[in-house]
């Protein structure tokens, strides 16, 4: 009991610092380093979850494509990691009470207004057997229909995204 | 096993952490940085009330929560490419990625 206490603080102080770490740092290409932290936590917050498919689904998507990504994005906008400008926006001190707002309204629903609260101090139910068979199978018969629209999503974006960072010049020269 | 409010409560934090990135960095790519902690929040508390939820034996589909989450990361990682392509289209045509001096899109 006292181990899974301690794995879950160490996860859950390891993926809020990576994101406080993305909030604060000044190089760009720092806080895409300190995101990838967080997408980690977040995935063994999934493995303590029972949730190993989705787990090891976020490492391979988040860290292995989107963090990936970002750093593309950053390198190819700006040659080094410093910009040449602030880091916040002139209207950051109100963003930062929005935000604060927030955790604040959500923390006290989740301390207090729970329904399931009960339930959640209680022992949880027996882990949920979610082997990955059991996914496929379900991907293929109860939510075919969704993976197919997902399938079209990810096709449109992704020609989408080529279209939208093409270079003007070479459309220019079809013409 | 750890109680659920602290699942939940590590997505609060995530998820305002995520919402003041977006909203205070002057950085494009760090407030799409910002957009996307907040979907992973979102993530872990579907994650969270699937694992905490009720488990019948014989009910006909246990892995609903599941399935929202990974429809939800594929979303997200379609979200991430147009974002991220679209901030490297107006940084090709007018040299920069703030958006205290993103005023215009026109071409």
């Amino acid at each position: 009991m006292f181990a899974t206490g301690f794995i879950f603080a160490l996860t859950a102080t390891l993926t809020i610092a990576g994101a406080l770490a993305a909030a604060l740092l000044r190089n760009l290409v720092h806080c895409a380093l300190s995101l990838t932290v967080t997408f980690a936590g977040l995935a063994l917050l999934y493995l303590q979850l029972d949730a190993q498919f989705v787990g090891f689904v976020q490492i391979l998507v988040y860290i292995g494509a989107v963090a990936i990504l970002v750093v593309f994005a950053i390198l190819l906008t700006r040659g080094s990691g410093l910009p040449e400008y602030g880091s916040y926006g002139r209207h950051w001190l109100s963003g930062v009470v929005i935000a604060a707002a927030v955790f604040a309204l959500l923390s006290w629903a989740v301390t207090g207004k729970l329904p399931a609260a009960a339930l959640a101090q209680s022992a949880p139910p027996a882990p949920a057997l979610a082997p990955v068979e059991a996914i496929g199978a379900a991907l293929m018969s109860t939510y075919v229909l969704p993976l197919e629209i997902v399938a079209v999503l990810l096709t449109v974006a992704l020609i989408g995204a080529v279209i939208v960072a093409m270079p003007e010049a070479r459309k220019a020269a079809g013409e | 096993m750890t109680p659920l409010p602290y699942f939940l409560l590590v997505a609060a934090l995530i998820f305002s952490i995520g919402l003041a990135i977006a909203l205070t960095r002057r950085n494009a790519i760090l407030v799409l940085i910002g957009i996307e902690l907040m979907l992973n929040a979102a993530n872990l508390n579907l994650i969270a009330f699937w694992r905490f939820g009720p488990h019948p034996a014989n009910q006909a589909d246990p892995l609903t929560g599941l399935m929202f989450a990974i429809f939800s990361i594929a979303v997200a990682a379609a979200e991430a490419a147009v974002g991220l392509g679209l901030v490297i289209a107006y940084h090709r045509h007018s040299r920069t990625t703030d958006l205290d001096t993103m005023t215009r899109m026109k071409g």
